[in-house]
């Protein structure tokens, strides 16, 4: 008797659970219906890179099956449009990196130092200021860093130094180094506030300075958080596109003289295309080709910093 | 250690110290520096330049009757429509990660993973992607709804991030009691945790809506003319956008192309410290209600 009426009440809660979880009829089928719409639009993002990849690495096949990787990554001459033609990367890349290395050399001091005085330093009313004026600095769209660097910085520079071009690389790295300057500052002061506090008291209680403090404990046990900040930088700068269009030029020499005109791999791919170039061209497709490696330098740079910053994390968490 | 040596050296410390924050504030003194320069001299090159006439005029081969109509209106257009596309699909995504998937399996980690990877990729590559597939390949030719999409994809991955914190913000005993009333899941997101994430959403609904006005160089691939006569009429229109604009005057060696595109920056300027102040007066009444 006992057993039958358990197993009966068990059956009728079991029953009236199932009910409960699974409420039969329309509510439930939009339930499911919203959740793989959501899913949908999740898995959307993955879609995006498979699409870039795919996209880049066909095109860039296609390339390669006309000239030869080796002629691409190591030729010193890149003249695609004109006779006799010649696909050497090689002055894009060093092009790119002097553009990069020169904004590095402005933003990375400078911002880490405004980082530290954020977290270290400034009053609440100063950062009250600071903060917005850094957040619009970010805001700005880069073809107006473009439009500062011709009208602004190349003809200060050209006051100084006459022998500076029109379009020079000084100026391009100058305006992308102003650009990235907040995302270092931000960053870098991030990674500083995150320091607990007891680093910081233990070091004043053993008589340290402000500046031995902020110097010596704070900034190296934020380390990795800053570097993280650097490379992201840095790999923002190798993206660029406008505003080292406008300022440093379509001139794809190898020279390592700021002074001169160069160009980019970004503003390559600008300009050409510019003009009405048909798909299935050589032309069309070494758009493609510098794509492709500057998504690798970027990929590598970015992958590099997510590493940092989750390094940064198990330390302090 | 003697006194004297000890006494030295303590000097020696706050020199140093003294040195330093300085260093720190003339570095930020700097970037401010370098901010109100820039302000100014768009300012003092476009001041004369503004009036309804430059706003309501299309562009000319004449500087001094060139004007941002087109543009105007080809930036209107983009922006609606990426707002339209990205905004729903984004909030999607973050929902899915934060409410429905709260527990990490590999494929939301991958996720997770991808979209922290597509927000470093170069905006130039995703204008390849949108030559390749929207423009090429669905034969959407050099459209504005080629341009939407496109700027969508860049943006989605700061909209998915900016969403999911919003989410991540809102405590769980809203969800919690919400549930115990007997609220299905959807429910409780939609009628308590959305609303309670609104303002966070909004702000990053407006940042990244306000990249995708300043953003030019994907539009540039996917072919945004510069030189457009008239206003975008439907999705399929071409079309021009006020980053292009200002792109190509700048690029022109007349001096009154460099004022047209001194003005151009201006009006850019004003609608995106706009849309930017919006932001932040949002997230303060956010952070007030908390």
């Amino acid at each position: 008797m006992i057993p039958a009426r358990a197993s009966e009440a068990e059956r009728m809660v079991r029953r009236g659970v199932d009910r409960f979880r699974r409420p039969p009829g329309p509510g439930w089928m939009l339930e499911t219906a919203i959740r793989w719409l959501c899913f949908g639009a999740a898995a959307a993002s993955i879609l995006t890179t498979v699409g870039i990849v795919f996209v880049l690495v066909k095109e860039a096949f296609l390339f390669f099956r006309q000239v030869s990787p080796v002629e691409f990554f190591t030729g010193t001459r890149w003249a695609p449009l004109f006779q006799p033609r010649s696909f050497g990367v090689i002055p894009l890349i060093v092009g790119t990196l002097m553009i990069t290395v020169g904004a590095g050399l402005i933003a990375i001091p400078l911002g880490t130092l405004v980082g530290l005085y954020l977290s270290e330093y400034a009053s609440l009313r100063v950062r009250a200021v600071v903060k917005p004026a850094l957040e619009i600095l970010a805001g700005i769209p880069t073809v107006v860093y473009g439009y500062f660097g011709v009208f602004i910085v190349t003809p200060l520079l050209r006051v100084f130094f006459p022998q500076v071009e029109v379009f020079n690389a000084a100026s391009g790295a100058i305006v992308v180094g102003i650009m990235i300057l907040p995302l270092v500052s931000s960053l870098c002061e991030d990674a500083l506030t995150a320091v607990p506090r007891s680093l910081r008291e233990g070091a004043y209680a053993l008589g340290a300075t402000k500046f031995e403090v902020s110097w010596r404990t704070v900034f190296p046990a934020a380390l990795s958080g800053i570097m993280a900040s650097f490379v992201l930088a840095l790999s923002r700068a190798i993206g660029e596109t406008m505003a080292v269009t406008l300022a440093a030029g379509m001139s794809p020499k190898l020279t390592f003289n700021p002074a001169e005109s160069i160009q980019t791999m970004t503003a390559y791919i600008v300009q050409i295309s510019r003009g009405d170039t048909p798909a299935g061209t050589v032309e069309y497709q070494t758009i493609f080709a510098v794509g492709i490696t500057l998504f690798a330098f970027t990929m590598v740079m970015n992958i590099l910093a997510i590493r940092l910053v989750k390094r940064f994390r198990q330390v302090y968490s | 250690m003697s006194i004297e040596r000890y006494r030295k050296r303590l000097t020696a410390r706050g020199v140093k110290d003294l040195l330093f924050t300085n260093l720190c504030f003339v570095a930020t003194l700097v970037g401010i520096f370098l901010l109100v320069v820039l302000l100014y001299s768009v300012f003092r090159d476009g001041r004369q330049r503004l009036s309804w006439e430059f706003l309501n005029s299309f562009p000319s081969r004449f500087p001094e009757k060139a004007g941002i109509k087109s543009a105007l209106f080809g930036s209107l257009w983009v922006v609606v429509l990426t707002g339209a596309i990205a905004v729903p699909t984004g909030i999607a995504a973050a929902i899915y990660l934060e409410e429905f998937q709260r527990r990490r399996t590999w494929l939301t980690e991958l996720i997770q993973v991808n979209i922290s990877n597509l927000a470093g990729v170069p905006s130039i590559v995703y204008g390849l992607l949108g030559l390749a597939v929207f423009v090429r390949w669905m034969s959407l030719d050099r459209s504005v709804i080629s341009g939407a999409l496109t700027m969508a994809l860049l943006i989605l991955p700061m909209l998915i991030t900016v969403s999911q914190e919003a989410l991540k913000a809102v405590p769980d005993s809203y969800r919690e009691g919400s549930l115990a009333l007997g609220a299905t899941q959807w429910q409780t997101i939609y009628r308590q945790v959305l609303p309670a994430a609104l303002p966070g959403i909004l702000t990053g609904v407006i940042l990244s809506l306000s990249r995708a006005l300043g953003e030019t160089a994907p539009l540039i691939l996917i072919g945004a003319v510069s030189f457009v006569r008239f206003v975008p009429e439907n999705l399929g229109s071409s079309f021009t956008v006020l980053p292009i604009q200002i792109f190509n005057w700048t690029s022109q060696p007349q001096k009154g192309f460099q004022e047209a595109a001194a003005a151009g920056i201006i009006v850019l300027l004003v609608v995106l410290l706009s849309l930017n102040a919006a932001a932040i007066y949002l997230r303060h009444r956010a952070s007030r209600h908390a």
